[in-house]
């Protein structure tokens, strides 16, 4: 009797461990918890920094986080041109870039960030372009000066720079780069 | 009207803005993320400064994290972190880095071709690095590198995002016509939760330029 019930007991346990075991190869090779999961509520968003909260509106921006880049311009950009203009007064013609506004709206709402492989890598340092974007740079200066800095970047000068030229602490030489926390 | 004292542009861009958006790279940008392990504050990608052979993926996530709120800030399990990368135009995903906490470390997938694409994202493969999180309290960070050559960090770290937010604040509001000189750093003080990858170039697509989106998703 005893015998009967020691064994039934040891089953019971290594079905339960069985089954542990079960859940965890569930999805894949034992040891990874994660393989073929699925996750699929969209959450935010990010491409350029700052592009949502400056071009779209509050109705729009959880729509906004839920389309994909490859339809981004077509529902966003005719908002963003909007937008551009009413923060320019309706006088929006170009900027340091050369670029008008449906160009550089066409630009903004396809909401990636473009990134060389082959060289430097900055969001904007007055020679390259949208070729990525590091740590020190400075995208808000780089972001107001397009929008309001009229052809030349010396229109609007108190809406130009917010004059926080830098981090508030200084980032690491090597790897991970960005600074112990506070 | 205190606002006719303005320029039109000004006005209009107050007005534009008054209903509570805050321009702050991305933090707490959408209704639906505000405040919640989703919300992503910035997406940074570079050549490395030690090694460019290799590129840097730097995705942000819970803003404006005070010491104290940080000491208990996690990831969270059900929330895949994703940098989508296009390769060849049209901008839908050709390979995708997906990182997914779970029990105290970072999974790292990829770079790889994406199972599915757009608003549903599977989990490929098997993990190229796990990183253990590194904790609020720890002296230095937990940095691994795999044998293909990927570094990883995972763990808060200082906000790197800087901007005189408040003053954007009151010039929306209409209490401010510029910017001050010098500015004050709305988000120093502040820090996020943060993953770090340093991954070589041999590994992403062999082409001059690449386009680079972060998203956050919740487990289904």
């Amino acid at each position: 009797m005893k015998k009967k019930l020691f064994i039934t007991l040891l089953g019971i346990s290594l079905l339960g461990l069985g089954l542990d075991s079960c859940k965890k190869n569930i999805n894949g090779p034992a040891g990874d918890p994660n393989t073929g999961e699925v996750f699929g509520i969209q959450g935010d968003q990010v491409g350029r920094p700052g592009i949502a909260t400056v071009f779209v509106a509050a109705a729009d921006k959880d729509a906004f986080n839920q389309t994909q880049p490859s339809a981004m311009s077509a529902a966003f950009q005719s908002k963003f041109q909007t937008q551009l203009q009413a923060y320019n007064g309706g006088n929006y013609t170009t900027n340091i870039l050369g670029l008008d506004a449906p160009t550089f709206t066409g630009v903004l709402s396809s909401d990636v960030l473009n990134v060389s492989t082959t060289g430097t890598t900055t969001y904007y340092d007055g020679k390259n372009v949208l070729t990525g974007r590091n740590l020190t740079d400075n995208v808000i200066d780089i972001s107001l000066t397009l929008i309001f800095g009229g052809p030349n970047g010396t229109a609007n000068p108190g809406l130009t720079s917010d004059h926080v030229p830098a981090n508030d602490k200084p980032f690491l030489t090597s790897f991970p780069y960005e600074a112990a926390p506070w | 009207m205190k606002k006719k004292k303005l320029l039109i542009g000004i006005g209009l861009f107050a007005l534009i803005l008054t209903s509570g958006l805050i321009w702050a790279s991305d933090h707490a940008d959408a209704p639906s993320v505000k405040g919640k392990s989703d919300d992503i504050t910035d997406l940074y990608v570079f050549q490395s400064p030690t090694n460019p052979n290799n590129l840097v993926f730097i995705g942000n996530v819970q803003g404006l994290l005070s010491p104290a709120l940080t000491a208990n800030a996690s990831f969270d399990p059900n929330t895949l972190i994703e940098f989508k990368i296009n390769s060849t135009g049209g901008l839908v995903e050709d390979h995708v880095i997906q990182c997914v906490y779970n029990n105290g470390k970072m999974y790292i997938y990829g770079p790889a071709a994406p199972i599915t694409t757009g608003a549903t994202s599977t989990i490929v493969g098997n993990a190229s690095l796990i990183i253990p999180v590194t904790s609020y309290t720890a002296n230095a960070p937990t940095v691994v590198t795999s044998t293909s050559g990927i570094s990883g960090f995972a763990g808060p770290r200082d906000d790197p995002f800087f901007f005189d937010l408040n003053q954007f604040h009151a010039i929306t509001g209409g209490t401010a016509t510029s910017f001050n000189n010098p500015g004050k750093d709305s988000f120093a003080g502040t820090n996020v939760m943060s993953v770090v990858l340093e991954i070589p170039k041999s590994l992403l697509p062999n082409v001059p330029k690449l386009n680079v989106w972060m998203q956050t998703k919740q487990h289904m």
